[in-house]
């Protein structure tokens, strides 16, 4: 063991972290290389992110079992600042910058540059900053505030600040999750150059392509447990190929029966919108959806591909009861009626529900019980002269605990202590008793696991059998192709394209997806 | 077995309220015996209720605001106000009392009505529009009684707070019809929760052993009878007493099963998620204060009532003690949690405190300094509370 430590920089052995009634992490294996770009894959809620909390030492020493060895010496980190100091340096999914401060303060906060006495040292500061911004390339001043820059540019600052703490190990989670592809490409460029500098990276990512491209091996983690690690240069011949090693890594069998099987009948149309135009609630003047149409009929799942920004959230929520935007024009038809759908209690009257994307922000009152969060849309149906029947409340409540398989005991559990999977189902719990005729459900299946996913797919295909519409808003091409009947793409608040999912591939989708960028550029040059 | 495992339950799974009830018992035991049992004696105890009815009923409001997740400074100012108008009316104008009354509680509903607006039309948040509203409302009590005091109101409007309903069932040295309200009541109380029971295991929930549900029964009603007793053989049932009881059992079933009160709960749990789920929260937060006003002229009105005068100084502090009252009876500080009855037994903590302390001739300022380390150490204690439950996931 002892003479592996020149090449292996980390070492992390049988780590298991344990959550009350959860174990996130089993007999977790991981060795990193000095010197290389390591990925980490494996689908939401493996326990990436869990495992990189525990190596730098946001989830202490104690919490866990097992041994992180770096350099060949133990290491026990009870703090972020234990392993800062040792160099391992983690930079979070979610950025940590503070938006009204300027680049250079938030490079060294809490590492200010003083000098005698404790003042700050704003020379020193901005000039250290200046150095660190040019190591990154960005070419920005060290003054300007972070408000003032695109996701892109603060994915840059937050690097800058990693190696101003000479980083030795550099944690990525989702790096590029949030960037364009420009900005993906030159943070890429960022990393082979940390790696000729001898700064080692570790990167979670979804972007398989990007991992295929850039790292030198890869870890796969499933349900909790390393599965294996590989070396890319001998994984694959073709990006293709490395790509689909790493799928069948994750996924663990075979792809094809991810979703569920349907045969479709579309009966007659539910919903239909013409010319729906949407403004920026903030930015005068600004359109965010520019007169969509589209329709979703009875036993029916229609899906909005579009890229992120493209408008696919705003268009359902401005549809749910004007609840985004301002200057809402257009007209909505269901049931071939026009109807005029002012606020959300109209929208429900109307018959339409809408699931977000954000569960935990949107959907659900997370310190109260599964019972009160499912009744929490229908109370004029369980109410008389202004009282909850209380008793009926909770007969609603079981019925939806068993017919969606809601694990827990029983539904006086509240809604925090779910899982992912499971909160998502009391969310379409509370829609699904308010007895919409369409369900307009975005981001389904975000951030749950592979087997919830499955069922919620089957309940989608329930709705729809039951002559339900379904409006299905999603990031992943795979998941639109699996579970729906026909997609409308979206592409910069514009309906681009119509497709029938038996005709449609990924490619197609991701053509009309990006079309209309194209069509502007060529406009303005123009 | 069960019965174990039951106990277990009753002080960790619900520590959050069940330890309010505990600190309750141990702070009455604590200072009964500082006292020498004076504290528990007939005499204090009925002047206990009616030295604290006012900070109580501004509790029950003021727990609606907090839940909401929101926050009134202007009770206090609200009280004085209320009060005032009530006087210029009946001492100033020679007005009958009921017109004093009933302009008392109009004032409160417009004083909400006009909070309301700002805080849920407008969108400023409480904080702002009540600070400005404490000043505001002062300052127009002043105005109103052009800064004098106003005194005395008649006896018919002072018996609103200082009555006593006595001797309409014969009395032999203790007060009957006192004994019978308070029987009813626990027989209600008992059926009450004989039914919840029955509900509870139709619905397989789990339940305390059947021991320990009558154990808890029986206590309740020897602690609520002996009270009683107490006030039967002093001077039978204060009128404010039953315009508590009145408020609080209203205000336990508004906020526990109407929509109103679930609504309520919504907005202060996530609000994004209320608004999305069809709640009209702008209208909710606009009522909750229009209650709020109305709460607070009824105790506007019991202060005024009690000290037979309306004063320019009135009510100052009073917000204080009714939103420490929610805070000691477990009401979360970002809303979403909270029952009357907590801030109900949060408000009694407070009064047996002060009020032991005076008994034993404590001065003012330790009283202060013990009431402000209480109200600390019980948010300390939420604070705490909920770190423990959020480890625990």
């Amino acid at each position: 063991m002892a003479d592996s430590a020149p090449t292996d920089i980390l070492e992390m052995r049988g780590i298991t972290k344990t959550f009350p009634g959860v174990k996130a992490l089993q007999d977790v294996n991981l060795t990193v290389r000095r010197g290389e770009i390591h990925a980490i894959c494996g689908e939401n809620g493996a326990g990436k992110s869990t495992l990189m909390k525990v190596l730098s030492g946001v989830y202490p020493h104690g919490t866990y079992e097992g041994d992180i060895v770096l350099d060949g010496e133990t290491a026990e980190f009870g703090t972020i600042n234990d392993s800062e100091a040792r160099g391992v340096v983690i930079i979070h999914q979610e950025l940590a910058l503070v938006p009204y401060l300027s680049i250079a303060e938030n490079i060294f906060l809490g590492n200010e540059r003083t000098r005698a006495g404790g003042a700050i040292d704003w020379n020193r500061t901005n000039a250290e900053a200046a150095d660190l911004l040019a190591r990154v390339g960005l070419s920005e001043s060290p003054t300007t505030p972070i408000s003032a820059l695109g996701v892109g540019k603060q994915q840059l600052v937050e690097i800058a600040k990693a190696i101003s703490k000479d980083v030795r190990l550099l944690i990525l989670d989702e790096p590029t999750a949030a960037l364009n592809d420009n900005d993906s490409e030159h943070l890429l460029g960022l990393l082979r150059q940390f790696k000729e500098q001898g700064i080692t990276s570790i990167m979670i990512s979804h972007k398989l392509a990007e991992i295929a491209e850039i790292a030198d091996r890869t870890t796969i983690i499933r349900d909790g447990r390393s599965i294996e690690t590989f070396d890319m240069a001998t994984a694959g011949a073709s990006s293709d190929a490395i790509q689909d090693r790493i799928i069948r890594g994750m996924v663990g069998r075979d792809l094809d029966n991810r979703y569920p099987d349907r045969v479709s009948h579309p009966g007659e149309e539910v919903l239909r919108i013409e010319d729906w135009t949407v403004y920026h609630p903030t930015q005068t003047g600004r359109v965010v959806v520019d007169k969509a149409h589209l329709n979703v009929r009875a036993g029916e799942v229609v899906g909005i591909a579009g890229l992120m920004g493209a408008g696919r959230t705003e268009l359902a929520m401005s549809l749910f009861g004007r609840s985004y935007g301002r200057d809402i024009t257009g007209q909505a038809y269901i049931h071939g009626e026009p109807v005029d759908v002012h606020n959300v209690p109209d929208a429900i009257r109307a018959g339409i529900a809408y699931v977000s994307e954000d569960r935990k922000q949107y959907g659900l009152n997370l310190i109260e019980d599964i019972r009160r969060n499912i009744s929490a849309a229908g109370l004029g149906k369980l109410s008389k002269n202004g009282f909850v029947d209380e008793n009926e409340e909770l007969k609603v409540a079981e019925e939806y605990r068993a017919s969606m398989n809601i694990r827990t005991p029983n539904v006086l559990v509240e809604v925090g202590k779910l899982s992912g999977g499971n909160q998502q189902k009391v969310v379409l719990s509370k829609w699904l008793y308010t007895a919409p005729e369409v369900l307009i459900l975005d981001e389904p299946t975000r951030g749950i696991d592979v087997g919830a996913k499955y069922e919620i797919y089957t309940i989608i295909n329930e709705l729809v059998a039951a002559g339900k519409a379904v409006l299905v808003i999603s990031s992943e091409l795979p998941e639109l192709l699996g579970i729906c009947d026909r997609i409308y793409t979206l592409a910069f608040g514009r309906i681009t394209g119509e497709v029938d999912v038996p005709s449609a591939t990924q490619e197609g989708l991701m053509a009309l997806m990006t079309q209309e960028t194209t069509r502007e550029t060529q406009e303005t040059k123009a | 077995m069960t019965g174990i495992a039951n106990i277990r339950e009753l002080f960790t799974r619900n520590i959050r309220t069940s330890g309010i009830y505990i600190a309750f018992v141990a702070i009455v035991v604590l200072f009964s015996v500082l006292t020498d049992g004076l504290l528990l004696s007939s005499r204090n105890l009925t002047s206990l209720v009616l030295q604290f009815s006012y900070i109580l009923i501004l509790a029950i409001g003021m727990v609606i605001i907090i839940i909401g997740g929101h926050i009134d400074l202007s009770v206090g100012s609200v009280v004085a106000l209320t009060g005032a108008v009530a006087a210029v009316l009946v001492i100033r104008n020679g007005m009958p009392w009921w017109v004093g009354v009933l302009a008392a509680l109009g004032t409160g509903l417009l004083v909400g009505a006009w909070q309301g607006f700002w805080v849920a039309y407008v969108g400023i948040p409480a904080f702002i529009v009540t600070l400005a509203g404490m000043l505001l409302f002062r300052g127009l009590t002043l105005e109103v009684l052009n800064n004098v005091s106003l005194s005395p109101f008649p006896s018919e409007y002072t018996s609103i707070a200082s009555g006593f309903l006595n001797g309409l069932l014969g009395g032999y040295g203790y007060d009957t019809f006192t004994l019978v309200i308070f029987a009813v009541g626990v027989l209600g109380f008992a059926y009450n929760s004989w039914r919840n029971r029955r509900a509870r295991i139709a619905y397989n929930q789990t339940v305390e052993a059947p021991v320990l549900f009558v154990l808890k029964i029986v206590v309740v009603a020897a602690v609520v009878m002996w009270f009683a007793w107490n006030l039967a053989t002093y001077r039978g049932l204060p009128a404010v007493l039953i315009i508590l009881a009145v408020l609080v059992i209203a205000y336990t079933l508004i906020t526990k099963h109407s929509v109103f009160g679930r609504h309520v709960y919504a907005i202060g749990g996530n609000l994004a998620a209320a608004q999305l789920s069809g709640v009209r929260v702008k209208r909710v937060n606009f009522w909750m204060f229009v209650n709020m006003g109305f709460l607070a002229s009824i105790a506007g009105i019991v202060f005024s009532a009690r000290s037979s005068a309306a004063q320019p100084a009135a009510g100052n502090m009073f917000e204080l003690d009714a939103i420490a009252a929610c805070f000691i009876g477990g009401a979360a500080v970002t809303g979403g949690i909270g029952t009357v009855t907590g801030a109900m037994v949060g408000g009694l903590i407070m009064a047996v405190i002060s009020n032991g302390m005076s008994l034993m001739g404590v001065d003012q300022s330790t009283q202060q300094i013990v009431k402000g380390i209480v109200l600390l150490l019980a948010v300390a204690f939420d604070v705490w509370n909920k770190k423990r439950a959020s480890a625990a996931r």
